[in-house]
């Protein structure tokens, strides 16, 4: 430690003083070296606190300011009357903010949340490339182990990215209810954004993608909120700031009946095709089903691929609605309106008579009727009944093609409805104007008698044909169709068509039902049901021919399309049986709903007798004196203001 | 040695600077901690700045020149106690620098206590140098004397505190007088044991290395703390935020904003000017002592003096440095204001050590 000889001071080394002055200069270099430690200090707070003073302060508010959305419940969609089809449940969605974002968290944080690295990578990248700094959403179905790793996980120090936001999600009717009808809600996509539709609109937010959902989107949707907070180190709030409350979203109103949708709905269940229920006195949709169906609610958080998948790669396309998409040939129920063309257009009047063998020749070729026996002499009324071919190829032969089009699109046919859905089909209503234009070839008038009992080029959707026969049987006034009651237009398409021609087809589709045509299966005792049964091969000859096609895809369709009363009809019903065969299994479908129709109507009209109970009324049911809607009172006025009770 | 002691001869200017430090540092240490667990910690800080005083008083009673008489007792007394650290130590963040006192709850920083001991050793060894110049066997027997505890503690590991046990040993042979290729050759040495030593740090020293170079490389670890820290610091601006209402203190973005960060709480809550009024305060402490120094009776005392002044200027540059993001962050406490007992009572000791010197000076 020490020299062991150590010397003594002042008597061993003269030379040698114990004192401190020759230090005295160094310790002045250490007195410099200190000012110069302190100047550099004091340097780098002046750096920190004066030049740099306002971005540090940004910084900190950063920290401790806090803006969480406040995303806005969707409205609720009710039936006609009020009671809840669409509802909203708490959820959660987590989220990235990109301000804060560090690219190596995205594996912990993947591996955390159960979700693929990939994938959530391709999203952040997808993210990074939009215009404005918008939260990413990164998962919607959260498990309560995985909102435990959130919560430990979203401090300053390890994954200040990681945001846990509520978000009011869509709760769908289970087993598909209406499903087409009401659409479901998803992520708004990169092509959906580059539209002016979507420009309010930043990445990951939920919008309308089929149905209602999509088509009232606007209305639906509310104006999200927000709230800015103080939160400390761990995020818990410690002062609210600000706070603008979300709006939450109109609610709809549809007019479906949801006893006539469930109605409709278990008549289809395991079956392929659809119902379309309408009011011809104002075109309000009572009932819509397609099957096979699906559960919107698989979309209502995020739809996994695999669903998706399953979805998409179904050969039934359980996404197609079919009440307004499916294009098929209308068979036999084309032919009350070919009837109305004859009568109209002056080809025939109400005793031409036609005698049925079983078949007839036209044009060369030899054309069967259904019933191999023939029909022997057979009248309008009896053509319609039975729903004879030989009557109806001579009829469509003496009109003509373009004078059948021309009542067939006055009706509605080969063109949109316009109801409130998006994606409907047009269908299409051949001419000779028509064929030349798409296919440059004159029509052939032999081609006018396939399409005189709907087939050949003729197709209609279920909800062309229901407005059609609707419209007709409303004496030639047309209402567009509508899901909402808002969107009823007071102003319906009316066609010049006498009213006596009208009763003379109506008459014969009365027959169909009740005089032992082809529809008795819909009659109802007490309701004039009057209907007509179609069958009609799904496909055109052409691919028919090609042999490209399934078996099943060779069986035909069977089409029945009815409204009660016969006069004054409320109710008009098109039913489509994809492989149904014939029309005469579709009748049951349409007596069910209309049966449920006039079963309720008595049933609330009973109730409203009694004064006491008289509360019970609900604003839009139909019965009289319950009818509260402008759109409603338009409707009557219009078109039942002759109305006798039937 | 003559008795020239009087409560009068204390140097009540470095003792009333070092009572207004502590002060701030009590204040500062409820400010940040009075809505935590550590709501306790103020008073228990005051308690301990009392007892210090009484330490400090003791240390200044006995004659320095016994106490440099005990030098090689005290260095064995270290040694051993470092060594016991890593048999009874407490475990604390990976690390084991507190032994505890059985029965008390007290836990001792040996490696605090050590300071002390190196600044005497620097002091006797330099003071009973016959030459006017270090010579190379003196820097060879300094190096291993002062290079045996610094292993010990940085072994701990407890990188901050050995690397305070340096500038002593190089500001003493400045002092002493070293021949300039001695000077250059330690230079070149030390750059070659920098850069081998690297080698052997441990992961998370090598971490506050890289995230001292770059804060923004380690945004949750080590560079979280610097980014923190230099928030709140710019957050305070020219008067600060208030006493209580930093956000980046309060709300706990800064952190440890009661020991290691206590200055850039400080700095958030006070301000520049204050803070450039506080810094001031540290540095007329340090010229008190220095001067001290310069009015010392013997080359021990000025060394001892000057051990001080060098071990505090250390601690101020590393601590301060680092709350503005200059200096690595390596765990060195802000003398007087940092919260715990055993760097107070080291410092307080150190500053009892001064005042001994001054009540002395005129004995021979």
């Amino acid at each position: 430690m020490s020299d062991p000889e150590r010397p003594a001071n002042e008597s061993s080394d003269r030379l040698f003083r114990d004192d401190t002055k020759f230090a005295l200069g160094r310790i002045a270099v250490f007195q410099y070296a200190a000012v110069a430690v302190f100047l550099f200090l004091i340097a780098g707070f002046w750096v920190l606190q004066i030049r740099d003073h306002e971005a540090n302060s940004t910084l900190a508010e950063r920290n401790r300011i806090k803006t969480v959305p406040l995303l806005a419940p969707r409205g609720k969609i009710l039936d006609r009357d009020g009671r809840v089809i669409v509802d909203n449940q708490p959820a959660f969605v987590v989220q990235l903010t990109q301000e804060n974002l560090k690219p190596e968290h995205l594996a912990p944080i993947a591996e955390g949340l159960h979700l693929d690295l990939d994938d959530l990578r391709a999203t952040v990248k997808r993210y990074a490339a939009g215009k404005r700094y918008s939260p990413i959403p990164i998962k919607r179905d959260i498990t309560p182990a995985e909102l435990t790793f959130i919560d430990s996980h979203r401090d300053p120090g390890t994954f200040p990215e990681l945001e846990l936001v509520q978000e009011p999600r869509r709760l769908y009717p289970q087993s598909g209810l209406a499903a087409h009808v009401i659409g479901y809600v998803g992520e708004v996509s990169e092509q959906e954004l580059n539209t002016s539709d979507f420009a309010s609109y930043s990445q990951g937010d939920l919008v309308g993608k089929s149905g209602l959902e999509r088509q009232y989107n606007e209305i639906l949707k509310g104006v999200d909120g927000q709230r800015r907070v103080v939160v400390d180190v761990a995020g818990r709030e410690h002062q609210v700031l600000e706070s603008a409350e979300a709006t939450p979203g109109q609610n709809l109103q549809l007019t479906i009946d949801l006893d006539l949708q469930a109605v409709a709905e278990i008549a289809l269940e395991g079956k392929k095709g659809a119902v379309v229920a309408l009011d011809p006195r104002d075109g309000s949709v009572l009932a819509m089903v397609s099957r096979p169906a699906f559960d919107p609610n698989l979309f209502a958080a995020h739809i996994k691929s695999a669903d998706w998948k399953a979805l998409t790669s179904n050969p039934d396309n359980p996404l197609l609605n079919r009440a307004i998409q499916a294009q098929f040939a209308p068979g036999s129920t084309f032919k009350p309106l070919v009837a109305m063309a004859g009568l109209e257009s002056g080809a025939i009047d109400e005793n031409y008579s036609v005698r049925c063998n079983g078949g007839g020749t036209f044009y060369g070729r030899y054309f069967k009727c259904w019933q191999k026996g023939g029909h022997g002499g057979v009248s309008m009324h009896a053509g319609i009944v039975h729903s004879c071919d030989v009557y109806f190829y001579t009829v469509g032969n003496k009109i003509g093609i373009d004078g059948i089009a021309e009542y067939a699109e006055q009706a509605g046919l080969g063109k949109k409805t316009g109801i409130d859905l998006p994606g409907e089909a047009e269908g299409l209503m051949p001419s000779s104007k028509w064929k030349l234009r798409t296919q440059r070839e004159k029509w052939y008038a032999g081609e006018t008698i396939s399409v005189a009992i709907g087939q050949g080029y003729v197709t209609v959707t279920p909800i062309q044909l229901a407005s059609a026969i609707g419209g007709m049987a409303n004496g030639g006034v047309w209402f567009k169709p509508h899901l909402v009651k808002m969107a009823a237009t007071a102003d319906p398409r009316r066609e010049n068509w006498n009213l006596d021609n009208i009763a003379k087809v109506v008459s014969g589709m009365y027959g169909v039902v009740n005089e032992g045509g082809t529809g008795t299966a819909a009659a109802i005792p007490g309701i004039t049901v009057s209907g007509k049964t179609g069958s009609a091969q799904r496909v055109s000859n052409d691919l028919r021919k090609s042999g490209k096609l399934e078996k099943g895809e060779l069986e035909d369709n069977g089409w029945f399309v009815a409204f009660a009363p016969r006069e004054n009809p409320e109710i008009v019903i098109a039913v489509l049986l994809e492989g149904g065969e014939h029309g005469t299994l579709a009748a049951p479908t349409a007596r069910d709903v209309i049966k449920a129709y006039f079963d309720k109507k008595t049933r609330l009209s009973k109730l409203t007798q009694q004064p006491s109970l008289a509360f019970i009324q609900r604003p839009g049911a139909p019965v009289g004196p319950a009818i509260s809607s402008p759109v409603a009172s338009i409707a009557t006025s219009d078109v039942t203001s002759s109305s006798e009770d039937h | 040695m003559a008795r020239y002691r009087s409560f009068r001869d204390l140097d009540w200017s470095l003792l009333i600077i070092t009572l207004i430090i502590c002060s701030l540092g009590i204040l500062q240490i409820y400010s940040a901690t009075h809505d935590t667990k550590w709501s306790d910690a103020w008073w228990k800080q005051a308690l301990w700045v009392l007892v210090a005083i009484g330490i400090m008083w003791v240390a200044s009673s006995i004659d320095y020149h016994t106490l440099l008489g005990q030098v090689p007792v005290l260095y064995v007394l270290s040694i051993v106690a470092l060594l016991a650290t890593f048999a009874f130590g407490k475990l604390v963040f990976g690390s084991r620098r507190w032994i505890s006192i059985p029965g008390t709850g007290f836990n001792f920083q040996i490696s605090e206590f050590v300071k002390l001991v190196i600044i005497l050793l620097v002091a006797r060894y330099l003071s009973e140098l016959k030459r006017e110049e270090v010579g190379f066997g003196d820097l060879l027997k300094l190096g291993v004397l002062v290079g045996i505890p610094t292993a010990l503690v940085m072994a701990q590991p407890d990188l901050g505190t050995s690397l305070t046990y340096l500038p002593v040993l190089g500001v003493g042979i400045l002092l002493a007088g070293i021949r300039w290729h001695y000077l250059a050759a330690i230079a070149v040495a030390g750059g070659l044991a920098v850069t081998v030593g690297y080698h052997f740090l441990q992961d998370y020293q090598k971490a506050r290395l890289i995230s001292f170079v770059d804060p923004s490389q380690d945004p949750r670890g080590r560079g979280y703390q610097v980014i923190q820290s230099k928030i709140a610091v710019g957050d305070g601006g020219m008067w600060g935020r208030g006493v209580t209402h930093g956000t980046q203190t309060q709300l706990r973005f800064l952190p440890v904003p009661h020991t290691d960060f206590i200055f850039s709480a400080f700095a958030e809550e006070h301000g520049f000017v204050v803070v450039v009024v506080v810094l001031g305060l540290y540095f007329l402490l340090l010229m008190q002592i220095v001067q001290n120094a310069q009015m010392a009776p013997d080359r021990a005392g000025m060394y001892i003096c000057m051990g001080v002044a060098t071990m505090l200027l250390f601690h101020v540059l590393i601590n301060v440095g680092m709350v503005v993001g200059n200096m690595p962050v390596t765990g060195i406490p802000l003398p007087l204001m940092s919260y715990g007992g055993s760097n107070l009572f080291s410092i307080f000791i150190m500053l009892g050590l001064v005042n001994n010197v001054r009540l002395r000076r005129f004995s021979s």
